[in-house]
């Protein structure tokens, strides 16, 4: 399991929210890719 | 409980590092590398976005079955020093998202790849994703020394997917580049665990100088180097490639060879023996194979 911290509750929390928000963007960046690359490959199959 | 107390009760979530970690990122740049050769030394062409969306699926296979494998030896993983820092056995990641990570990509890549280059080449890449999954990680490496042998297969599909992807059909071509990396690859494992056979002792892995010795290991490798320089020329000698590759292959697969007797006829000097032939030849057979698909497509391409 991930570590526990033993520092300040508040500095965990913020590196929490953090690594969530890193996770999200980097959620959302993947998603996006996807979209152009099924519109890509639908584009390239269509002219195939 | 007040906010931060109760934020500090929640575990801090695995960090995006860590599930790119699980997917084996060195690893997969051979196996983009090789299923890169394969789709631009096969006839004809692809469209580029197809031929992108292939490679692509073949790095989201491979980093799936990666996960799946560390999702299932996560507990062998902390035993060893070469693999104790991964996300799973360092404890940054829970092992159920390792394993949904790893199915997920595993799942991605067949459908898109099903999607975008035909059902043959993503069968061959559900077959792939099983055998290092299931056939490999979970069968075969806990059970016999002749894991790595069998298992070398699972590294072997790259070329082939990438072909298939490229051309639609499997032919004798696309076959014996997966028979060249699945007789490299003993060689090219032995001659690592040569160095770290301790790790593999300690949690209990069949591996061959484990299991049958140093002596018996140093003798296969130097069987796999011999059988291998015929076989790397056999793409040259059916006509699949030019002299240019036919060369390049020659003189790789000496050296590999030169290498490979080396390890095969030394024995350990000793406790403080630095294993340093055993390093070389693995460094050797990492650079043997990029070199080798390298000489391929500069053979279809470039002459």
């Amino acid at each position: 399991m991930p570590e526990r911290p033993e520092s300040d509750p508040v500095d965990h929390s913020a590196r929490r929210k953090k690594v969530i928000a890193q996770r999200n963007v980097a959620m959302a960046l993947v998603l996006v890719f996807f979209v152009v690359l099924f519109f890509a490959i639908t584009i390239a199959k269509m002219s195939h | 409980m007040t906010q931060p107390a109760a934020a500090q009760s929640l575990p801090l979530p695995a960090d995006w590092r860590d599930f790119f970690a699980l997917t084996k990122p060195r690893v997969m740049s051979l196996v983009i590398f090789t299923g890169l050769c394969g789709l631009l030394a096969a006839p004809g062409r692809i469209n580029p976005v197809l031929g992108f969306t292939a490679i692509l699926c073949i790095a989201l296979g491979a980093g799936g079955a990666a996960a799946l494998n560390q999702w299932w030896e996560a507990d062998l993983d902390a035993g060893m020093r070469r693999t104790r820092e991964r996300p799973l056995p360092a404890g940054r990641m829970e092992r159920g998202a390792a394993r949904d990570f790893g199915l997920l990509l595993s799942a991605a890549s067949v459908l898109i790849m099903g999607l975008a280059n035909g059902v043959l080449p993503a069968v061959i890449l559900l077959i792939s994703i099983i055998y290092y999954a299931v056939v490999y990680t979970i069968w075969l490496k806990p059970r016999t020394p002749q894991n790595i042998v069998i298992g070398g297969g699972a590294g072997a599909f790259p070329p082939l997917i990438g072909w298939v992807a490229a051309t639609g059909e499997i032919t004798l071509m696309p076959v014996v580049l997966f028979a060249i990396i699945f007789m490299w690859t003993p060689p090219h494992f032995w001659a690592l665990a040569l160095f770290v056979q301790s790790d593999y002792a300690k949690v209990g892995i069949p591996m061959l100088p484990v299991v049958a010795g140093e002596a018996a290991t140093r003798r296969q490798i130097l069987i796999y180097a011999v059988l291998l320089l015929p076989l790397s020329l056999v793409p040259w000698w059916i006509g699949g490639t030019g002299a240019v590759y036919g060369i390049a292959a020659a003189a790789l697969s000496v050296v590999f060879l030169a290498l490979s007797a080396r390890v095969g006829l030394r024995r350990r000097t000793g406790p403080d023996d630095s294993m340093r032939p055993e390093k070389q030849l693995f460094a050797w057979s990492v650079l043997y194979l990029f070199a080798l698909f390298g000489a391929l497509v500069v053979d279809r391409w470039l002459v």
